[in-house]
């Protein structure tokens, strides 16, 4: 009994740090799937600028255009990076695979799904904290992702964040002000939680029809049950 | 058990009403396993339409393309084939492709919109097998008619236009799919003429 | 007309008498409470996995270079391919909700006791043969999670003496898991085991029907019969069962399309967020844990520092409540005319298995392994404490009819 009494006061607090997972502070992205012009700078950024190493090769660019309200020209003209694709394909990357893993140590994954992998609060935080560190190839490091094999690609946005001896960052250099580049970080996250999971908001709508309907299904089984059992009770 | 009356109008009312709600429910569930049988995506994706150059077809000869998975012919007609249709009446079924077996914009004594190139689906009407272009010797088959097309499965037979001869098994002229000329060189398979 | 029919085929086959005696004459408890909603939702939510699982198949890939990507297509290009999918992913974890609340049912009134062992065996064995669909079926979507799940549950196998290795070997085709794995796996998901299954519950329903349903009193409404045989404690299964269990189904699926439409992947435990990456043979996830509804037995296996012993462990763990009938000596059924010794020895057993449950989908830590160990003694302690005082428990008068 003493050792179940031990083992409990151990279990709390040490159960608390399993649930906290990683140590690093993730930012809350606030998604909101339904801002469809976010999507669409998110689609517009994302092939600016990720779409030459990143495939999205889960998803065809019609649906895509569909979901966020894009003419399939503005998609072919805009957005289809890889010579000769039609606009019922999937959206692949230009680079083989090969020759990527060359460059960057590791080929740059699909990204079709991270955001149902890491998580939308991940993603926001990773684009955001990006340093400057010599030691890696590329001048980079990440604080929520640590030795991570990508260059800093929004650093003309960003600027450049240098470590302050005091733990704190600095970032200078780039194109838009903070919250300008904050608002581009969640414009590209919610268009990778789109992509993750295209289906959601109809799959919502769909769920509320389902929920009413089982409501009254539940209310006239109700009832009758009810009826059938005067004869017991 | 209790020995109270039994009100049977509501108990059938309330049976009925289950019935029927969770009859409702039922069909809705079907919905999706009966929906995914369609055509997906993908396959959408690959039945895309398809743009073919015919600016390099010699006069007589035949283009096959892949369209929805179906060989669709392309025949650039001289001028000789053009005449030799007017005179196919009395031996085909249905020369004034009454039958809705093309558009109507390929409605027409020749079944095409211009009427140099002749535009189907290469699947006899008959059981879905694909006929061989014959183009010097159809004789053989319909005689002094010097080409056509010829069904190996069942001998069906039919003119330059796809039109079906008459005594044959299949029932119907050829299919003209939908297909619209960008411009003088090219055509897409599956647009409608009109259509953006 | 519709009686010509029926009188023609009763000539030929016992229609007409074998619904009498399952449904239509079947003598049924009056007194069923809430935990009888179970046996007939598993039987639901059995119906929805084969179905949902039957359409899957027309546009999965069985095969490492095409399942995760099929399931992608299925997912986005397939029309209503997500709901079919969700309904199949919820419905697997759905079974385990419902099948572990039917076994608790018949754990705490008693159902496995004479004349109800055989009964309790093939709920047992249906169990165990879940288990291995649901453990086959997680590897098709070919996930970081279904992947290093099944390296690390095959490995298991490794820890027998001698075979061991060969078995491991064996099982997979191949010196990892790989493409042979996936198609062996396919195929005893879709076809052998839901087989299996499907015979298992035919048996289970007729050694119900044969006994006869237990109740929450823990006693034989046979006992008691009017003067036409009929049990004065029981009522038809239909109409009143029916009804009750239509009730049921239309509560269940609020709760059931309620997780489908709004939170599909369960919190991270249905569906495990690594499993939406391909599987890499290359790279393992920093935290593997197994689907929720295995976490209680691979809490056990890590509790014990040894592999040889902690698959041991894990297997005694399940095969233990196969004996369960035979461990119990206490000829009352009922928790409700039982000892307080046996409330408390229940109450500690449901409470070791949420426990373990929610260690085994954790990471180990040192303070968590111990905490893992001694619920892992409790819980095999359940059974052991039955054993030495059910024998002679002090129980309450048992009443000789039913008292709702």
């Amino acid at each position: 009994m003493k050792k179940l009494l031990i083992a409990l006061v151990t279990l709390v607090p040490s159960l608390a740090f399993a649930a906290g997972g990683a140590n690093v502070h993730l930012e809350s992205a606030n998604i909101d799937l339904n801002d469809t012009e976010s999507l669409q700078r998110g689609l517009d950024k994302f092939q600016h600028y990720c779409a030459g190493c990143h495939s999205t090769q889960y998803q065809r660019y019609n649906r895509v255009a569909e979901d966020l309200d894009i003419s399939l020209d503005d998609m072919r003209d805009k957005y289809m990076v890889v010579e000769g694709a039609k606009v019922g394909d999937l959206m692949e990357n230009s680079i083989p695979e090969v020759d990527a893993a060359k460059w960057f140590g590791a080929a740059p994954p699909d990204l079709t799904l991270v955001a149902r992998v890491r998580g939308e609060d991940w993603l926001y935080t990773y684009l955001k904290s990006f340093y400057h560190d010599e030691s890696r190839p590329f001048g980079v490091n990440n604080t929520v992702f640590p030795s991570v094999a990508m260059p800093h690609v929004l650093q003309d946005l960003q600027g450049l964040s240098v470590k302050q001896e005091d733990g704190s960052f600095v970032t200078t250099g780039g194109k838009l002000t903070a919250e300008e580049y904050d608002q581009v970080v969640r414009d590209i996250t919610g268009f990778l939680v789109y992509s993750g999971d295209p289906v959601k908001l109809e799959r919502e709508s769909l769920g509320w029809w389902v929920m009413g309907f089982l409501f009254i299904f539940f209310i006239v089984a109700y009832l009758l049950k009810k009826e059938y059992w005067k004869d017991v009770h | 058990m209790s020995n109270a009356p039994v009100d049977t109008g509501r108990r059938r009312f309330l049976t009925a009403a289950t019935a029927v709600v969770g009859g409702a429910g039922a069909v809705a569930v079907a919905v999706p396993f009966i929906k995914s049988w369609n055509p997906s995506a993908k396959a959408k994706a690959a039945g895309a339409p398809v743009e073919v150059n015919i600016s390099k077809l010699e006069p007589g000869q035949l283009i096959r393309v892949e369209w929805r998975g179906k060989p669709v012919w392309v025949v650039r007609r001289t001028e000789e084939i053009l005449k030799g249709l007017a005179t196919l009446d009395d031996k085909l079924r249905d020369p004034g492709s009454n039958e809705e077996q093309q558009p109507a914009y390929a409605q027409n004594a020749v079944r095409s919109i211009k009427p140099e190139y002749f535009i189907a689906v290469g699947l006899c009407t008959h059981l879905g097998c694909s006929p061989t272009y014959l183009p010097d010797t159809f004789g053989e088959q319909v005689e002094g008619v010097a080409s056509g097309f010829f069904c190996p499965c069942h001998g069906s037979k039919f003119d330059m236009a796809g039109r079906v001869f008459q005594g044959v098994p299949a029932p119907l002229n050829l299919v003209v799919p939908p297909h619209q000329y960008i411009d003088d060189g090219n055509v897409i398979i599956g647009v409608d003429q009109g259509a953006a | 007309m519709v009686k010509n029919i029926i009188d023609w085929i009763d000539a030929r086959i016992p229609m007409t008498a074998t619904y009498n005696r399952h449904v239509g004459q079947y003598a049924t408890p009056t007194n069923f409470n809430f935990w009888y909603f179970f046996g007939s939702l598993a039987m639901l939510v059995l119906v929805n996995q084969l179905l949902t699982g039957i359409w899957l198949t027309m546009n999965y890939v069985p095969t490492a270079e095409g399942a995760f990507a099929s399931i992608e297509y299925i997912m986005r290009d397939v029309e209503y391919g997500w709901l079919l999918r969700y309904m199949h992913s919820t419905g697997a974890s759905a079974f385990f909700v419902v099948i572990y609340l039917h076994m608790f049912r018949g754990l705490i009134y008693g159902s496995y006791q004479k004349p109800r062992e055989l009964l309790w065996l093939f709920g047992m064995l249906i169990f165990l043969v879940l288990m291995a669909e649901a453990f086959m079926g997680y590897l098709l979507p070919w996930g970081q999670m279904s992947y290093w799940g099944a390296q690390v549950i095959i490995s298991l196998f490794g820890a027998i003496p001698v075979i061991g290795d060969d078995l491991t070997l064996w099982i997979r085709g191949d010196f990892v898991v790989s493409g042979a794995t996936l198609n062996r796996f396919f195929a005893l998901h879709v076809i052998a085991l839901p087989l299996v299954l499907v015979v298992l519950v035919f048996l289970h329903l007729i050694a119900l029907h044969e006994v006869g349903s237990n109740n929450p009193d823990g006693i034989e409404i046979k006992k008691n019969k009017d003067e036409n045989g009929w049990p004065k404690d029981g009522i038809p299964f239909h109409p009143y069962y029916t009804v009750k269990d239509i009730m049921g189904v239309a509560g269940f699926l609020i709760v059931f399309c309620y997780v489908l439409f709004f939170m599909p992947e369960g919190g991270g435990y249905f569906l495990e967020k690594p499993n939406f990456e391909a599987a890499n043979p290359m790279k393992t996830p920093e935290h593997i844990a197994p689907v929720w509804y295995f976490t209680p037995f691979y809490a056990i296996l890590r509790a014990i520092p040894d592999k040889l012993l902690g698959v041991v462990g894990m297997g005694l763990a399940i095969a233990v409540l196969f004996v369960l009938p035979w461990l119990d000596r206490c000829k009352v059924k009922s928790i409700r005319y039982r000892s307080m010794i046996h409330k408390l020895n229940i109450g500690q057993f449901a409470v070791s298995f949420v426990v373990l449950g929610y260690l085994g989908a954790v990471p180990a830590t040192p303070a968590l392994t111990i905490a893992a160990r001694i619920f892992t003694l409790t819980y095999f302690g359940f059974f052991l404490a039955l054993w030495l005082y059910s024998k002679s428990e002090k129980t309450k008068p048992v009443p000789e009819r039913l008292t709702h």
